[in-house]
């Protein structure tokens, strides 16, 4: 227990040491680079052209589709974890559950495959 | 004073201060080696392409990322009028610590890492995977349509590219039977694992290559498409933070992963009780080295001479190739560890299977992408003006 | 107090601030990222429970996919466009299930004998975790391919709908 939290605390002092380093760059650029805004500058880049019209932030479905696949595959490969190093251990049974849960999960990518979901149109 | 306090809380101060000095040395080394690796990728691609590369800066150009790091922070630090501030402004912190948190996992010697996390292949799978928010951030934060384009595109190639990953690091794993970084590189003291697994190796090195969006796969940042994607709108040093830090750390430290993991790390092939004794951590260091280098070179070779890929391809190639042979590779490996309890048998078979699955992956990604014979383009295109 | 407590105070005071702010701040992508450092705050309550595989599980699950969905869901009905809004007029309603719902959980936290000290939890190492998964739970794993499988068809279903009617 005290290991792992130990273990844990230096993870998070990571994390702030990470957010520091960040810090101090944007800091000394702050200290050191010119500062002289005008409204050109502001403007959002377009390849030299005026930007016509706000950004239409509706995106097309399919990177919906490619999420919610990933998110099942995600949750798939958290009971693989455990499954992959305690293979020998749980026995056969265990095998051929995973690969039934495979082969279900198999079927789902392979009924995505066949109606479209996978193309890129 | 602060001894007293950190005494206080019940945890020793030691503790609190070993890890912050082993931090404070990982944030040197990585500082050290980004700017090497930038200048090492110009040079390398600069031969590639007939050119010298840099040369000016220092001898043969050595203090060109010095200069570029002095160039970089005293430019102007610019932010769209319309960009939403606080997003913008915390996107680069999403996407450069995480990458920084993985670090910490990585043994870089016998005994040598920050932490030895029992779980330390997960951790640094999961907590990579967090970046991807970072990319959104910045994206939708600019208020930008390239930006945006570039971010929902590198979005959904990261996620698609984390499951190759995920399952290539599992079937180590399996062979391994463990999560921790050390216990896998030290089973491997004969054979390393890229030539029981050499499919997991290869989706590894594929999965890597776009996870850090490097060509072939770098469409979400492609210049002549979305010129730059979802960094368009950053410049200065927020723009180095994101593109050298980030993207040079990353490919440090997943190549030193990828050493550690598949190519035996510093086990691989003298073993842990080397010749020097006390001073045996420096073949070690050696060792590590030369293998993460060698991976980075590879990257780097890839990336110079590989075009683009398109979208589509990029994501079929993730989840109707990588993505099945991934997980026929974990099954076979579940069979083979089940049923084979002699250690020479089972890496024989490890290595024929793995084999087999990568010659038939490479058979059907070359049936998938070959071009019809020039016979029946020809007939096409005779159709086609007759159509006319 | 000990470090864990303090480690405790704070991710507890990120994790409800951040859950405050998700109610509150009137854009919505504002409000998902909030959810999203909240639930990466539970990671942390994880690591305190001794719990360091269901940490990371929640930090690959929420921290990567969940947010990567949040945030698409989002951006696919025009995030940016959708006008700030306020208590509508089903708030009485809203308010009848919330209170419901905190007695509720109330009750269960009070009824509940909580273990006193951390040193009375043991670390169940991976290994274990993954035998007990395989040889008593199989049941409900094998069930879980079945809610994922589903997941999985009515996303593609409805998806395959959309791209008819563009």
């Amino acid at each position: 227990m005290q290991a792992l939290f130990e273990n844990y605390l230096a993870v998070l002092l990571a994390a702030g040491t990470g957010c520091i380093l960040v810090i101090t760059a944007i800091i000394g650029a702050k200290l050191l680079a010119p500062y002289s805004p005008n409204r050109e500058k502001a403007t959002p880049y377009e390849c030299g052209m005026l930007p016509i019209g706000r950004v239409r932030t509706q995106i097309h479905v399919r990177y919906y589709v490619y999420a919610i696949l990933f998110l099942i595959f995600d949750v798939e490969a958290v009971f693989l974890f455990p499954w992959a190093v305690s293979l020998v251990q749980a026995g056969e049974v265990a095998l051929y559950s995973m690969i039934v849960f495979i082969l279900i999960l198999g079927f789902g990518l392979g009924y995505a495959w066949k109606k479209g979901a996978l193309e890129w149109k | 004073m602060a001894l007293v306090l950190w005494g206080l809380f019940g945890v020793d101060m030691n503790v609190w201060l070993d890890a912050f000095l082993r931090l404070q040395l990982i944030v040197i080394v990585m500082t050290v080696t980004v700017m090497a690796l930038i200048y090492v990728e110009r040079k390398f691609v600069g031969r590639i392409q007939m050119r010298l590369g840099p040369m000016r800066t220092g001898p043969y150009g050595t203090l060109q990322s010095v200069a570029d790091a002095v160039k970089l922070l005293t430019k102007e630090d610019l932010r769209p009028a319309t960009a939403d501030f606080w997003l913008f402004e915390l996107a680069p912190y999403v996407t450069f610590v995480p990458v920084f948190m993985t670090l910490l996992a990585l043994p870089f010697m016998e005994d040598w890492g920050v932490r030895d996390l029992q779980l330390g292949l997960f951790y640094i799978v999961a907590v990579s995977g967090v970046t991807v928010i970072g990319y959104i951030m910045a994206g939708w934060a600019s208020d930008n349509k390239y930006a945006l384009l570039g971010a929902v595109r590198s979005a959904a190639q990261l996620i698609s590219y984390e499951i190759p990953l995920i399952l290539a690091v599992l079937a180590v794993s399996m062979v391994a039977g463990s999560l921790n970084l050390n216990d896998i590189i030290l089973q491997q003291d004969t054979i390393p694992n890229a030539l029981l697994q050499p499919l997991p190796f290869l989706i590894l090195l594929t999965a890597t290559l776009a996870e850090l969006s490097r060509r072939p796969f770098d469409i979400p940042i492609g210049e002549s498409e979305v010129v730059g994607g979802p960094w368009v709108e950053y410049s200065g040093i927020r723009w180095s933070i994101i593109f050298a830090l980030t993207e040079y750390a990353g490919l440090w430290g997943m190549a030193v992963l990828g050493s550690l993991v598949f190519l035996g790390g510093w086990e691989f092939p003298f073993g842990t009780s080397g010749f020097w004794g006390d001073f045996d951590f420096l073949y070690q260091m050696a060792l590590v080295f030369a293998k993460s280098s060698f991976l980075i070179l590879t990257m780097m070779l890839i990336s110079a001479t590989f075009p683009r890929l398109r979208i589509d391809q990029l994501m079929a190639f993730c989840w109707k190739i990588l993505l099945p042979f991934g997980f026929l590779q974990i099954v076979i490996n579940g069979i083979v560890l089940m049923y084979l309890d002699s250690e020479v048998t089972r890496d024989i078979a490890l290595f024929a299977t793995s084999g087999a699955l990568l010659v038939a992956m490479a058979y059907v990604t070359y049936l998938a992408t070959r071009q019809p014979s020039r016979e029946a383009r020809v007939a096409a295109m005779v159709a086609a003006r007759s159509i006319q | 107090m000990t470090v864990a407590e303090v480690v405790f105070y704070l991710l507890a005071l990120l994790s409800v601030i951040a859950a405050v702010g998700v109610v509150t701040v009137p854009n919505v992508v504002h409000a998902a990222l909030f959810l999203i450092l909240s639930l990466l705050g539970v990671a942390g309550f994880y690591i305190l429970l001794s719990s360091e595989f269901l940490a990371l599980v929640q930090v690959l699950i929420y921290g990567g996919a969940v947010a990567t969905i949040i945030l698409f869901g989002l951006m696919l009905t025009g995030g940016r466009d959708l006008p700030a809004v306020g208590p509508g007029a089903q708030w009485p309603l809203a308010l009848l299930v919330s209170g419901a719902l905190v007695v509720l959980l109330l009750t269960a936290v009070l009824n509940t004998t909580w273990p006193r000290d951390a040193g009375e939890m043991t670390l169940i190492s991976i290994n274990t975790l993954g035998s007990v998964l395989f040889r008593e739970w199989l049941l409900p794993f094998e069930l879980a391919s079945l809610v994922l499988l589903v997941a999985l068809i009515g996303a593609v279903v409805i998806s395959s709908q959309e791209e008819r009617e563009s």
